[in-house]
């Protein structure tokens, strides 16, 4: 059924690199305007559209492919963008509203912006859906590179930590875990292995529901084995939540982290649970 | 004029987030879409709020402003001939 | 593998289920009236679905005091009709929910935020939990027991039809049997002011594709259709007819505006019909983003020009009788196209009366019946030079 295997090719993330500051990792930050040079179109972006497109055009700029499509994911997308127009609605009573952030707030900002920038007109998708986005986004490249409808795939995520989230996040009780984090991870996948090709993708899981440790524990096993990879170094959420922190998209900088760390030819399984939400990720890392 | 012309070029440089550009950059006469400074059709809707805002012109339509917003020119102009603040 | 529709569901300003969807169609009565689901002193038209949340949940026989976005309400009413409407055995097969909207539980954060923001230590932060996207295809999946594969897909106006799209190709590809597919999205003071502050609402009905169309109205609703692989179903009575072609591109162009030449449109068109493997005479209607803004509907009718060359098949605009219903939009369009070949009529545009200057195309102004409608194209377009096209055809039961 599958006609082509999935590589990833490049990597690139913007990440927290810095110590833990008030109960918080926030992401170590480039000078965009290095990575994003059309100021006509980096004037209007807030925090997360720059740090998201960045990485994006990051990952592309290792390879110099053109891609076929550009999939992005988000949990929440731009925040900051959309407190700031619902600010300006009460404050302001409905009236003489600034559209721009409206604009900017909408969640394939990042994906829309990176083929504005790029001038691509091939398939561009956002999925936003807690703690599968990113698993979801790449299901959808997978998807496309094995039935041979692409043969380079742009596929990432990216969420920003604002003082509002992290304050109603933290009153629901969402790290209590891992401290919160945020940052944006990109991936150029591709059908065809060259020289440069960091790992196979080989499969993943989703699964959804209230499942004890144990339970996940046991069917991350039963994936292993039906993926003849019992082996595999096991990257968890408790791992890389340490560098990272706690969000909706953290996967992505986990399947990162594994790109980077293991210096070894290997099979890891990167994996997650946030809220009800499972998910594995199987890789051949060369 | 050249006060309100200056006025207005500081104006564009801060509600449309001009980064690297000063209000000595925006000539007079050059177009402010297009080829000029670059601007497009959100920025226009931003320039019916600054007129709104602080002159009390009141623009239903973009559509209406294209000669209007050619330049700080006829944008000053028009300001001038139609002010209410 | 064959793609085919199953079962659909849908609710919006015109109806709350398929049935009086036709009646409001046939009548050629909109559903626009004036904003009640929350203050705003905006005075333009809206489209709301004529239920308020207390009915919505007691139609779902939901516990009053348990909180529920609008959006995720009107995702159940709708997600549930088109389950039912399809049978489907959940014990045989492997079935998924992929949903969309455009902003989620915003109704519910909306009403909260400057409390929020004012006490930030003391107020509930519960409503919050319900206003990330995802919540919304969570919920439909509690209320149909449902426990596989779900996500969801924001892409501004074109979400929808990109979450059915999402579910052909999984299906297609052996990932999945059936899947419940479309979008939801409610009113709420967010999307109105932001539309509003882009100039874009007619204080009038809409008037897509006419010359002096002077932006959309906006309105709520969802439309789900169950999409499954033909070898599953049973009963081949219950098959409306199939998804042939779907593509998705983009205009690559600007944020919010359309290309002149309408690229984006053009390509997500054209690359439905050759994933159809079709020719564009083949199609008998076009079911139109047709917003009535200024910008779309003049990219929307170029890029159909260029496509269809001098043989233009009949379209036109259902956003003029639900408002445009955004993240709902691709979803209740998708219903509309299916019900278009099931009942043999295509729909018509409300409010045209002048052609469009530099495209000069006219829509069907009357509800048309009794035609052959084989092969139907559903549009969706959005923010972000998001384009999104949708192929559905006549099942030939033997």
């Amino acid at each position: 059924m599958n006609k082509y295997p999935v590589y990833i090719q490049a990597a690139a993330s913007i990440h927290p690199e810095n110590p833990l500051e008030n109960n918080a990792f926030s992401a170590k930050e480039p000078d965009y305007k290095e990575w994003i040079k059309d100021a006509g179109l980096r004037r209007r972006m807030s925090r997360i559209v720059k740090m998201g497109v960045t990485a994006g055009l990051q990952c592309l700029h290792l390879q110099n492919t053109k891609v076929d499509a550009i999939i992005t994911a988000t949990g929440l997308g731009c925040l900051s963008d959309t407190e700031k127009f619902l600010k300006s609605i009460s404050e302001q009573n409905e009236e003489l509203l600034s559209p721009t952030p409206f604009i900017q707030s909408t969640f394939n900002t990042i994906g829309g912006q990176i083929a504005l920038l790029t001038g691509n007109k091939s398939y561009n998708m956002t999925y936003v859906h807690r703690a599968f986005s990113f698993e979801t986004a790449l299901l959808d490249a997978m998807l496309m590179l094995q039935a041979g409808d692409a043969e380079n795939v742009l596929v990432g995520a990216v969420d920003e930590l604002t003082p509002t989230v992290f304050g109603i996040l933290e009153r629901m009780g969402t790290f209590r875990k891992f401290f919160a984090g945020e940052g944006s991870s990109f991936f150029l996948l591709s059908r065809n292995k060259t020289d440069n090709t960091i790992a196979e993708i080989i499969d993943i899981d989703i699964f959804s529901g209230s499942f004890s440790e144990q339970e996940i524990l046991a069917k991350q096993t039963d994936f292993l084995k039906n993926s003849k990879a019992e082996n595999a170094d096991v990257f968890s959420d408790k791992i890389y939540k340490q560098n990272c922190g706690e969000f909706h998209t953290a996967s992505a900088f986990g399947l990162y982290y594994a790109c980077k760390q293991s210096d070894k030819n290997e099979k890891i399984l990167v994996t997650n649970s946030f809220l009800n939400n499972h998910t594995s990720i199987l890789i051949d890392k060369f | 004029m050249d006060q309100l012309k200056q006025e207005l070029k500081e104006a564009l440089i801060k509600s449309l987030n001009l980064e690297d550009v000063t209000a000595a950059d925006i000539v007079d006469e050059e177009p402010l879409f297009g080829d000029g400074l670059g601007l497009d059709s959100i920025d226009a809707l931003e320039i019916i709020l600054i007129l709104e805002r602080s002159y009390g012109i009141r623009l239903a339509k973009p559509e209406e402003a294209k000669e209007i917003f050619f330049s700080i020119n006829t944008l000053a102009d028009y300001i001038s001939k139609n002010r209410k603040k | 593998m064959s793609v085919v529709v199953t079962g659909i569901g849908c609710v919006s300003a015109i109806g709350c289920d398929v049935e009086e969807h036709l009646q409001a169609f046939r009548a050629g009565r909109n559903g626009l009236g004036k904003i009640s689901p929350f203050q705003s002193q905006l005075q333009v038209p809206v489209a709301e679905v004529k239920l308020s949340n207390e009915q919505l949940k007691s139609a779902l026989s939901l516990s009053d005091h348990s909180i529920y976005s609008r959006t995720a309400l009107l995702g159940m009413i709708a997600s549930q009709q088109a389950f039912q409407d399809a049978k489907l055995s959940t014990n045989s097969l492997r079935i998924g929910v992929i949903s969309s909207s455009s902003v989620g539980g915003m109704d519910l954060s909306e009403l909260h935020y400057s409390e929020y923001v004012e006490n930030p230590t003391k107020v509930r932060v519960r409503p919050f939990a319900h206003h990330d996207i995802g919540d919304h295809t969570e919920q439909i999946c509690n209320y149909l027991q449902l426990s596989g594969f779900r996500t969801s897909i924001s892409t501004a106006c074109s979400s929808a039809a990109n979450a059915i799209m999402l579910a052909a190709r999984m299906i297609k590809q052996g990932r999945l049997d059936a899947v419940i597919a479309g979008g939801t999205d409610a009113l709420c003071r967010f999307t109105l002011n932001g539309f509003n502050s882009l100039m874009i609402l007619d204080s009038e009905p809409c008037r897509p594709f006419d010359e002096s169309r002077a932006g959309l109205n906006l309105g709520e609703g969802a439309g789900y259709i169950v999409l499954q692989s033909e070898k599953t179903v049973a009963d081949k009575s219950q098959i409306y007819c199939r998804l042939i072609g779907f593509a998705n591109a983009n205009d690559a162009f600007h944020q919010t505006a359309s290309s002149p030449e309408g690229e984006g449109a053009f390509l997500a068109m054209k690359n439905a019909l050759d994933r159809a493997g079709i020719s564009p005479s083949e199609v008998d209607y076009i079911n139109a983003h047709g917003t009535g803004t200024s910008n779309n509907d003049l990219s929307e009718s170029t890029a159909i020009k260029r496509l269809f060359g001098e043989n233009i098949p009949k379209f036109s605009s259902t956003k003029s009788f639900t408002g445009h219903t955004l993240g709902a939009a691709g979803g209740l369009e998708a219903i509309f196209s299916i019900l278009s070949i099931k009942e043999k009529l295509i729909f018509p545009n409300l409010n045209f009366k002048t052609p469009i200057e530099q495209t000069k195309l006219i829509p069907v102004t009357e509800i048309l019946e009794n035609q052959a409608v084989k092969t139907v194209l559903s549009n969706s377009f959005g923010f972000g030079g998001n384009n999104a096209s949708l192929i559905f055809q006549q099942y030939r039961h033997e």
